[in-house]
């Protein structure tokens, strides 16, 4: 019996191959492009993790100082009170080639060291030059740079990370007495005096250095989980659109095995087990796909992760059972989501009675009332998450809220805009085509939110790229200000070349940074020289009056967008600098892609406190068509290589580079999941296709051509899609908004003004008619052709 | 665990003593060596000799409870010089390390600490003399060593103690230069081997009142063993008539070679020449997956000193950076009384 | 001579025998026609072939003078929509439009719409209260007097009925049909009425029996 049932049930798949593979291939899809993001994520925080636990011990809990200005003294105190810290000084700096983080430690103290085997004396190690310790890849990065101490390679340190003992740190950051933070060992003593007592300007926190690499990119994998998750979401509509087509073509199939005596129960276990055998197909090739698609893009995300937060991240992939059980899991758990009502309708389906010629829509006005409640609800709720909650997390709330909501409304709205227009309609043809919609919409409904969330993200995000991309280049012209950019390798080489270019450009500017920490965070002080240049270009976003003369004076401190929203350092906010060395803020500047803290302070102030600062970087201000001689009249008198002088131009191009790198992976999603979209719109309308007949053939039997209807059919398809897209607009514009006012503060620090791109708009435009006409294509073509005899059986044949 | 390794190998304080008790005996190129002419000069000498390579303060107490049950302290600061000369911050070439022990007759606790020198965290000044590291002290009066007072703290357990000196300073071998082997490796050594002390005890159990008897040796040098010698057993025995001695064996492959100082109830020293002492060990425990001898026999014929030791609690493991047995003892035999003893290399 | 069937053959692809052979039938102006036939006989092909649904194999049927045969697609869909009109055994409503909707809606589509007669129309056929509603909520016999008065609204000069009271009791039948023929000799049309019912078949002024594909 049950042998005989399952023949049954899949003799249709036999018969209908390309539902099949459509299902098939809708779930691997939605599981495919969810687990490429899971896989990118995973393999991020693996390597997130393999270089905290390389570094070692560097997870526990961690001591800051509130004002950010950590000493030396702090550390002694806490260990004369039997408090068991060890003291970790750590700053980014140019060895070499790269920028580089240099993490020095006290090794008397510090839980775990890396290295095998190394017989090193320690007189090397503790005393000056001291020694560096990196991975093979870092260490020749570094390359062949005599100042530095003598290199040692270790295959125990993650990429990117110079461990060195402090002293040495100390020395090469030119922060003498300074420390980042302590790390609280494990095994402290009984009967400690409490800490407030002891240290009351420090804090405990849980976190170590090395979740400073996940805080920071924590934006960034919930920016892909988010769009994993849509796609996914995307996916599933295909899924729900074919099975609810291979349940409806199977009706009456369904209907005659019950008539034969199988029970109800059994038939709905049959079908849930057919289901999951596909689910399981689904995922696994969808987890094939996501490997492929992970492979293809983590090359990108690993650049941009570099490239922007300095967070080491390996560029090849690796298989892991749990992302393999999430993806299989999702996809099982998708499949019955989406299959669930196709299952629900055989387990009631009665045997003998036909169904309605609406019965989709069944209780559709029940549903559209409930839809119409909920959409506001799940936006308010969204409003109320980012005011409790707040922050990143109080973002996507909103973000989720707002999405969701919004496509709860869509049907309710189409449904209003349909009636509408069939009060306003004239000819009989537009009437019947919008009452037909209206009875369509429930079918269709899902289809069209898929599409709707897929092109408001599109929006929305395309207007937070290009809005940021237009801001971005703005600023680069008015950050890159000189002409050319010279980077000597030593000061005696540094200052050579200032005295050497003071007659032949126009200007000389130094660019002299000290690594040191800002309100509780590692950041750069800047020492400027006091010139137009500055004052004409800075980018400024909120200043003082005469912020540039009180700059000048040593009087102010400039401090980027991030570290202003971070600590609340706007202009008159007071800022320590250093240790009895406090400044107001004078104004406040953008600062994009940059993830640090940033201050601007006048050169000799600078100096006055970090008397060793650098000074081999320089802008050169130069007439811009002497600029390439110049440079090349540098090159030959100092023998710099090619990448110490860079031109403006060349500056900006790499710039951009790094900045079009970090949207390679939204774009790719964007565009995956509108294609993804429009293909539940046709499953959708394939779905729907069965139902279609009852609807046309009587129009059709009354005096319309098949062409006729079948143009009917795409028009249909185009001015739902339309309708879609239209409400899309404001949708993906209020996404915008909050990405660029929410998400992005919260996430990088800075806000952005929106700027608006009509013809990207109307390019989506003509992408979501092409969708839907595209979509509407095949069942067109299908009733143009259709034999006469197959639509007068309509009205002699019980469906 | 190459973390470990690397600690051992890389950061250890008194690195040379990582590599066994022999790396004692590696090249001291340009550091001080310890003269026979030298005499030592106090309070000056209280404090640290950083030109030298290793130094050490070292306290044991052997100590009676108001529970009735005996105890036995340690505190100890090591300093250990990469270069012969200190400096300021970071760049200091001193490192510290103190190591601090209680031992019952039932549980031996252990806590270590370890510092950079140059930044204030451990150190020792000779007048006032102030030894810490941490929160672990030992502070003298506003002149010498005649009165201390003692502190440390582990993770089960601190000691906060007072020292006062019952007799004078005792230098070892000639005046304070102590030969270590026959081929003229030696220190500078010195005691105050005649503390009374009181204090409590904190115990995982409740705080335990203490008195007894306490002895501070100090010694430097920068090349105190030979290549051959392989560790010591030293022992500071306190008798119940009032006489002290202090005796120690190097273990050498190529002989033996002790040393001892007979202390008078009136603090008068005889240093006694290579042996004139001899140690036997009588029973072994294991300890820490090693034979550690916790019973002895011990004669200084000359003194007519025939003795047997016996550990207070053989599993006085010292298990710290670089592990070594140090522990109270009870004699009987010919004279009875306490002591300490100390086991390296094993 | 309204409706000329002239030897018209068809058939049915893969089917042994055509399902109609050969038949010829006419019907003048105002006439009404009953066409019974067994299960199968090729009764209700030879309705959709005289209303232009289908094409024939063979022969030709001519409206009016006109010849089905020289008519493309849009050609027999114009027939569809002027002079002649459907009644189905069931499903000839737009489920998406309403009663109302429906009833204008074949006349607004032949261009002849109007609202006058198609006011009186719902009158006469009872359905006043149910121009609002949607065909699903209807029930089997209101349905068919909805289709019978969109089919008059478009004042057709032939009226092809199949089965039209196939699927009501006798008495609503017998009710929906005295409509239909009333309305039929009020406004002249002819009509074809496929049935399988002797007593309806009685009720028409003419009578042809269909049999395997022949007229007895």
């Amino acid at each position: 019996m049950i042998a005989a049932a399952v023949t049954a049930l899949l003799s249709h798949w036999r018969r209908q191959p390309g539902q099949l593979a459509t299902l098939i291939l809708g779930l691997a899809l939605a599981t495919g492009l969810w687990s490429a993001v899971q896989a990118i994520n995973a393999e991020a925080r693996a390597s997130y993790a393999r270089a905290a636990a390389q570094l070692g011990g560097d997870a526990g809990p961690v001591l800051k100082a509130r004002d950010g200005t950590l000493r030396l003294a702090d550390y002694v105190a806490l260990r004369r009170a039997g408090w068991q810290v060890s003291p970790v000084l750590e700053g980014r700096m140019r060895l070499g080639r790269e920028t580089l983080r240099l993490v020095g430690v006290d090794g008397m103290s510090w839980p775990s060291m890396p290295g095998q085997g190394m017989t090193l004396a320690p007189a090397d190690v503790l005393l000056p030059p001291g020694r560096l310790f990196a991975n093979p890849e870092t260490v020749a990065r570094i390359g062949a740079e005599a100042d530095l101490p003598p290199r040692i390679e270790t295959t125990g340190l993650p990429d990117g990370v110079v461990l060195t003992d402090i002293g040495t740190a100390e020395r090469l950051l030119n922060r003498p007495g300074a420390l980042s933070r302590l790390l609280v060992l494990p095994d402290q003593p009984e009967g400690l005096p409490p800490l407030a007592e002891v240290a009351p300007a420090l804090e405990l926190t849980d976190r170590g250095r090395q979740s400073d690499a996940a805080r920071l990119t924590d934006s960034f994998h919930l920016n892909l989980t988010a769009f994993g998750l849509l796609s996914f979401a995307v996916g599933l509509f295909i899924v729900h659109g074919t099975a609810g087509l291979a349940f409806e073509q199977r009706r009456a199939m369904f209907r005659t095995l019950r008539a034969l005596g199988l029970p109800a129960r059994t038939l709905t276990l049959l079908i849930l087990t057919e289901l999951l055998v596909l689910a399981l197909l689904a995922g696994l090739l969808g987890l094939v796909l996501g490997y492929l698609v992970a492979a293809a893009l983590l090359p990108d995300v690993a650049a941009t992760l570099r490239g922007l937060y300095g967070a080491p991240v390996d560029g090849g992939l690796t298989l892991r059972p749990a992302w393999i059980a999430s993806g299989l899991g999702m996809a099982v758990g998708g499949a019955l989501l989406a299959g669930a009502q196709g299952v629900l309708r055989v387990a009631r389906m009665p045997i003998l009675s036909a169904p309605g010629l609406l019965a989709w829509s069944g209780a559709s006005a029940r549903a559209r009332r409930l839809m119409a409640l909920g959409g506001p609800a799940l936006i308010l709720g969204g409003l109320g998450a980012l005011w409790l909650v707040g922050g990143l997390a109080g973002g996507f709330l909103l973000l989720g809220g707002l999405l969701l909501g919004a496509a709860l409304l869509l049907p309710p709205l189409l449904g209003a805009l349909l009636a509408l227009g069939q009060t306003r309609a004239r000819s009989v043809i537009a009437e019947w085509l919008l009452a037909d919609l209206r009875a369509q919409l429930p079918g269709l409904s899902l289809a069209l939110m898929a599409l709707l969330l897929a092109l408001a993200t599109n929006i929305g995000v395309g207007t937070m790229v290009a809005s940021f991309r237009l801001t971005f280049t703005g600023w680069l012209d008015q950050r890159l200000a000189s002409e050319l950019y010279v980077t000597t390798a030593t000061d005696t080489e540094g200052a050579q070349l200032a005295a050497w270019l003071a007659p032949r450009a126009d200007a000389v500017l130094p660019i002299r940074h000290a690594e040191t920490d800002l309100a509780g965070a590692p950041a750069r002080l800047y020492g400027i020289a006091d010139h137009a240049t500055y004052r004409d270009n800075w980018p400024l976003i909120d200043a003082d009056a005469e912020v540039w003369d009180r700059v000048a004076r040593g009087q102010g401190v400039l401090v980027n967008e991030q570290l202003a929203r971070r600590a609340g350092l706007w202009p008159g906010a007071m800022l320590d600098l250093a240790p009895g060395w406090r400044l107001p803020v004078a104004g406040v500047y953008s600062d994009y892609g940059n993830p640090l803290g940033q201050a601007i302070v006048d050169l000799p102030a600078l100096l006055r406190h970090n008397p060793d600062v650098p000074n081999r970087r320089f802008g050169i201000r130069i007439a811009p068509d002497r600029a390439a001689a110049l440079a090349e009249a540098i090159r030959r008198q100092f023998d710099l290589p090619d990448d110490a002088i860079i031109e403006q131009s060349r500056l900006k191009a790499q710039s951009l580079a790094i900045f079009e790198n970090t949207f390679v992976v939204t774009a790719a999603l964007n565009v995956l999941t509108l294609g993804v979209a429009g293909f539940a719109i046709l499953t959708s309308l394939l779905t729907l296709w069965t139902m279609r007949l009852p609807h046309v053939a009587p129009v059709w039997a009354l005096g319309m051509t098949r062409r006729a209807l079948a143009r009917i059919e795409v028009l249909r398809s185009v001015v739902l899609a339309g309708l879609t897209a239209l409400l899309a607009l404001p949708l993906g514009l209020i996404l915008a908004k909050v990405l660029l006012d929410v998400i992005n503060v919260e996430a990088f620090g800075w806000r952005l003004p929106m700027f608006l791109f009509p013809l990207d708009w109307l390019r989506l435009f003509a992408l979501a008619l092409l969708a839907g006409a595209l979509a509407a294509a095949l069942p067109a073509r299908r009733l143009r052709h259709l034999p006469p005899a197959a639509l007068l059986r309509v009205f002699a044949h019980e469906r | 665990m190459n973390a470990r390794l690397l600690i051992l190998l890389l950061w250890l304080p008194c690195a040379a003593l990582a590599q066994g008790f022999a790396g004692l005996g590696t090249d001291a190129e340009g550091f001080a060596a310890p003269d026979p002419a030298y005499r030592l000069d106090f309070p000056k000498d209280h404090g640290p000799h950083p030109e030298f390579r290793i130094e050490w303060w070292y306290l044991t107490a052997t100590l009676h409870g108001a529970d009735g049950r005996d105890y036995g302290i340690q505190w100890t600061l090591f300093r250990s010089a990469l270069a012969p000369y200190e400096g300021e911050g970071w760049s200091s070439p001193q490192l510290w390390m103190g190591h601090a022990g209680l031992t019952t007759p039932d549980r031996h606790f252990v806590a270590e600490r370890r510092s950079r020198g140059g930044i204030g965290q451990a150190g020792v000044t000779g007048d006032p003399f102030r030894a810490w590291i941490d929160d672990w002290e030992m502070t003298g009066p506003p002149v010498g060593i005649d009165s201390l007072r003692l502190s440390a703290r582990g993770r089960e357990f601190s000691y906060n103690l007072t020292l006062n000196a019952d007799g004078p300073l005792v230098l070892h071998g000639d005046a304070g230069y102590s030969v270590k082997s026959r081929d003229g490796h030696a220190s500078h050594y010195y005691s105050q081997p005649a503390y009374a002390v009181a204090g409590t005890l904190d115990l995982p159990g409740g705080p335990v009142a203490v008195t007894g008897n306490g002895w501070l040796d100090r010694e430097w040098s920068s090349q105190p063993l030979s290549a051959t010698q392989s560790g010591w057993d030293w022992f500071s025995l306190t008798f119940d008539g009032g006489a002290r001695m202090m005796g120690f064996r190097l273990r050498d492959s190529a002989g033996d070679y002790t040393a001892a100082t007979w202390i008078a109830p009136d603090g008068a020293a005889e240093a006694l020449p290579d042996g004139a002492l001899t140690v036997e060990p009588l029973a072994t425990s294991g300890v820490e997956g090693r034979d550690v001898p916790t019973r002895w026999r011990v004669r200084l014929p000359s003194k007519a000193v025939e003795v047997e030791i016996d550990a207070l609690n053989p599993q006085a493991w010292m298990a710290t950076s670089f592990p070594y047995w140090e522990g109270p003892v009870r004699i009987t035999g010919s004279h009875s009384g306490k002591g300490y003893l100390e086991m390296t290399g094993y | 001579m309204l409706l000329d069937i002239d030897r018209v053959v068809k058939r049915y692809p893969g089917a042994e025998r055509a399902v109609l052979d050969g038949v010829s039938l006419t019907l003048d102006a105002g006439e009404t026609l009953a066409l019974t036939g067994e299960s199968g006989s090729g009764k209700s092909t030879l309705l959709h072939l005289a209303g232009a649904l289908d094409t024939v194999d063979g022969g030709e049927i001519r409206l009016d003078g006109t010849a089905y045969s020289a008519l493309d697609d849009a050609g027999r869909a114009a027939i569809r929509r002027g002079p002649v009109a459907l009644v189905f055994q069931q499903f000839n409503l737009v489920p998406s439009l309403t009663v109302g909707q429906n009833l204008a809606f074949h006349a607004r589509l032949g261009g002849r719409h109007d609202p006058e007669w198609v006011t009186q129309l719902a009158q006469r056929l009872g359905l006043d209260a149910l121009l609002a509603r949607y065909p699903e909520t209807l029930s089997g016999g209101q349905q068919q007097r909805v289709a019978i008065g969109r089919a008059m609204a478009l004042r057709p000069r032939l009226l092809l009925a199949d089965e039209p009271t196939g699927n009501l009791d006798e008495a609503t039948g017998d009710a929906v049909l005295t409509l239909m023929l009333d309305l039929v000799a009020e406004t002249g049309a002819a009509l074809l009425l496929v049935t399988h019912s002797e007593r309806i078949a009685a009720r028409l002024g003419r009578r042809v029996h269909l049999t395997s594909g022949a007229l007895r």
